[in-house]
């Protein structure tokens, strides 16, 4: 594989290459721009996203959905199942001070101040799609820095094969309500160790150029684009590095329903609905969204495909 | 004194039924009448054909189960009169339904057949909520007087087919759910009350 990254004096790659080209490039470039490759060539990886204006996009038909929507549409439990609740609630929680704690299976761990645990990373933006296990889609642009950063600094042990996260649980902010589902909180979710460790894996601190609202998971919380959203876990208070698959919420909840891998695939039906199709939140449709076909590891197959080699998707949904 | 408060004192029943059935109307129809206006003036939020589903999604079960409670009432009241209202409360009930589907087949899927079927066929919740909605166009179109002359005695056996109609519409409910099973287990269990008051007067009545 050639991984090119451009510096600030190249040519802009649009000026000799065809438009549909330039925003493939644009998008492997975005992509591959990840601490490994960055720190092989020397250039930081903001750099080479700043050479093209507007960061990494998703997708050259993808636009942005608007702030209002990232911010008032979302699944936060802790905070009520519908959708509207987290932004109407989340605001009592309370994100600073916040420590991070890592453990497990690692040389390094630590409890950390977000800040300090952010302070030695690059922050990038990143435009992503995220596609829910619900079937409806957005386009969000996060801003934070590659998971994998942490993961170096972490440095886990040989024996290490997943990291395992989990969502603070405070019942003193998080009010219980007679309706609010049983499940066993903490929030976990949980990767395979390569998984994590691709440039793609994201760490967000926030959205829109601007600091994470509480509702979509401040302070920090994971972008993991290439799977359903429930498993970018939100407002992370623990990392975990294990020699086993760790459980995770919904996959303990309802196994039926939801597995460790929960790759988007449109091949892979839901029980309670096809996965074949999204609906893209669009508010400037009369109905608020518009049908979309639902790619495969969605759309980002050509650099996260490698993954899952050989592995029965169907059978590890 | 004025005509109005006289007749108060009196306790007119016909005018309690007719308060009772006009508020039935308004309880019936506002929710419509809101969700359209919201919907154009764009203040149903981020996904607006969602919040439209599911707000005629429950005020279907509203509507169903107070219609299942018109004659428990009856029977624990004595108020027998009350029974004229439980056509209009079911016909809400179908209203709403229709409307829960119109919004889901027109708004959501654009009425194209092979998802709406599709759907219908792989998805067990939303096999359960068809269903329901099915049985209910039977008893809609019964609730005539023509109809109730017509069918006798069968007319009482055939609309018990509510309950099983509105068994469904909590199972579609329950079923959909992703844990927060609060709600649905709520109608189940006034639905279960509801039918468990008709089965202990079946006993008694029996027993006399």
């Amino acid at each position: 594989m050639i991984i090119r990254v451009s510096k600030r004096s190249d040519i802009p790659s649009s000026e000799i290459t065809p438009e549909s080209a330039y925003i493939n490039r644009r998008k492997f470039l975005g992509a591959s721009a990840g601490i490994g490759a960055a720190a092989f060539l020397g250039v930081d990886p903001v750099r080479a996203d700043t050479a093209f204006p507007g960061g990494h996009r998703a997708h050259q038909d993808d636009e942005p959905n608007t702030l209002e929507e990232i911010t008032s549409y979302n699944n936060f439990y802790e905070f009520g199942t519908g959708k509207e609740d987290p932004s109407k609630r989340a605001h009592a929680l309370v994100t600073s001070p916040w420590t991070v704690k890592v453990d497990g299976l690692c040389n390094n761990p630590a409890d950390y101040q977000l800040e300090d645990f952010i302070k030695p990373s690059t922050i990038e933006d990143r435009t992503y799609r995220l596609r829910c296990v619900e079937a409806w889609s957005m386009v969000v642009p996060w801003r934070g820095f590659p998971l994998a950063d942490i993961i170096s600094r972490a440095d886990p042990l040989g024996s290490a094969t997943h990291v395992a996260f989990e969502t603070l649980w405070d019942p003193e902010q998080m009010p219980e309500r007679m309706w609010r589902p049983r499940i066993d909180w903490p929030y976990r979710e949980g990767l395979r160790l390569d998984e994590a460790m691709h440039p793609l894996a994201f760490l967000v601190t926030g959205l829109y150029g601007k600091d994470l609202p509480n509702q979509n998971g401040a302070p920090l919380r994971l972008a993991v684009p290439w799977k359903y959203g429930f498993k970018s876990i939100k407002s992370i208070v623990r990392i975990t590095f294990t020699d086993e698959e760790p459980p995770t919420t919904w996959a303990t909840q309802t196994p039926r329903e939801y597995g460790f891998y929960s790759n988007v695939n449109p091949d892979v039906k839901h029980p309670r609905w096809s996965q074949a199709r999204e609906k893209r939140i669009d508010g400037s449709k009369l109905f608020g969204y518009r049908w979309l076909d639902t790619q495969f590891l969605n759309g980002y197959a050509d650099e996260v495909g490698h993954l899952y080699e050989g592995m029965d998707l169907k059978k590890y949904f | 004194m004025s005509r109005a408060r006289r007749s108060r004192t009196k306790a007119n029943p016909r005018r309690q039924i007719l308060l009772l059935k006009t508020a039935i109307w308004a309880i019936g129809v506002t929710p419509v009448v809101w969700l359209a206006v919201a919907f154009f003036q764009r203040d149903l939020g981020v996904n607006p054909v969602e919040k439209i589903i599911h707000i005629q999604g429950r005020w279907t079960l509203v509507f169903l189960l107070a219609a299942m409670a018109v004659t428990p009432i009856r029977r624990l009241t004595g108020w027998n009169r009350i029974i004229q209202v439980r056509r209009l409360v079911g016909l809400f009930a179908f209203f709403h339904a229709c409307v829960h589907f119109l919004a889901y087949a027109g708004m959501e899927q654009l009425f194209a057949l092979q998802y709406i079927v599709a759907d219908v066929v792989d998805r067990r919740y939303i096999t359960a909520g068809f269903a329901g909605l099915v049985l209910m166009i039977p008893l809609a179109v019964t609730s005539t007087r023509g109809w109730i002359r017509r069918l006798g005695k069968r007319w009482q056996k055939l609309h018990r087919l509510a309950y099983v109609a509105a068994g469904l519409g909590v199972l579609h409910y329950f079923w959909k759910v992703k844990g927060d099973t609060f709600w649905p287990l709520l109608a189940a269990v006034t639905l279960a009350g509801l039918f468990a008051v008709r089965l202990v007067h079946r006993r008694k009545s029996r027993r006399r």
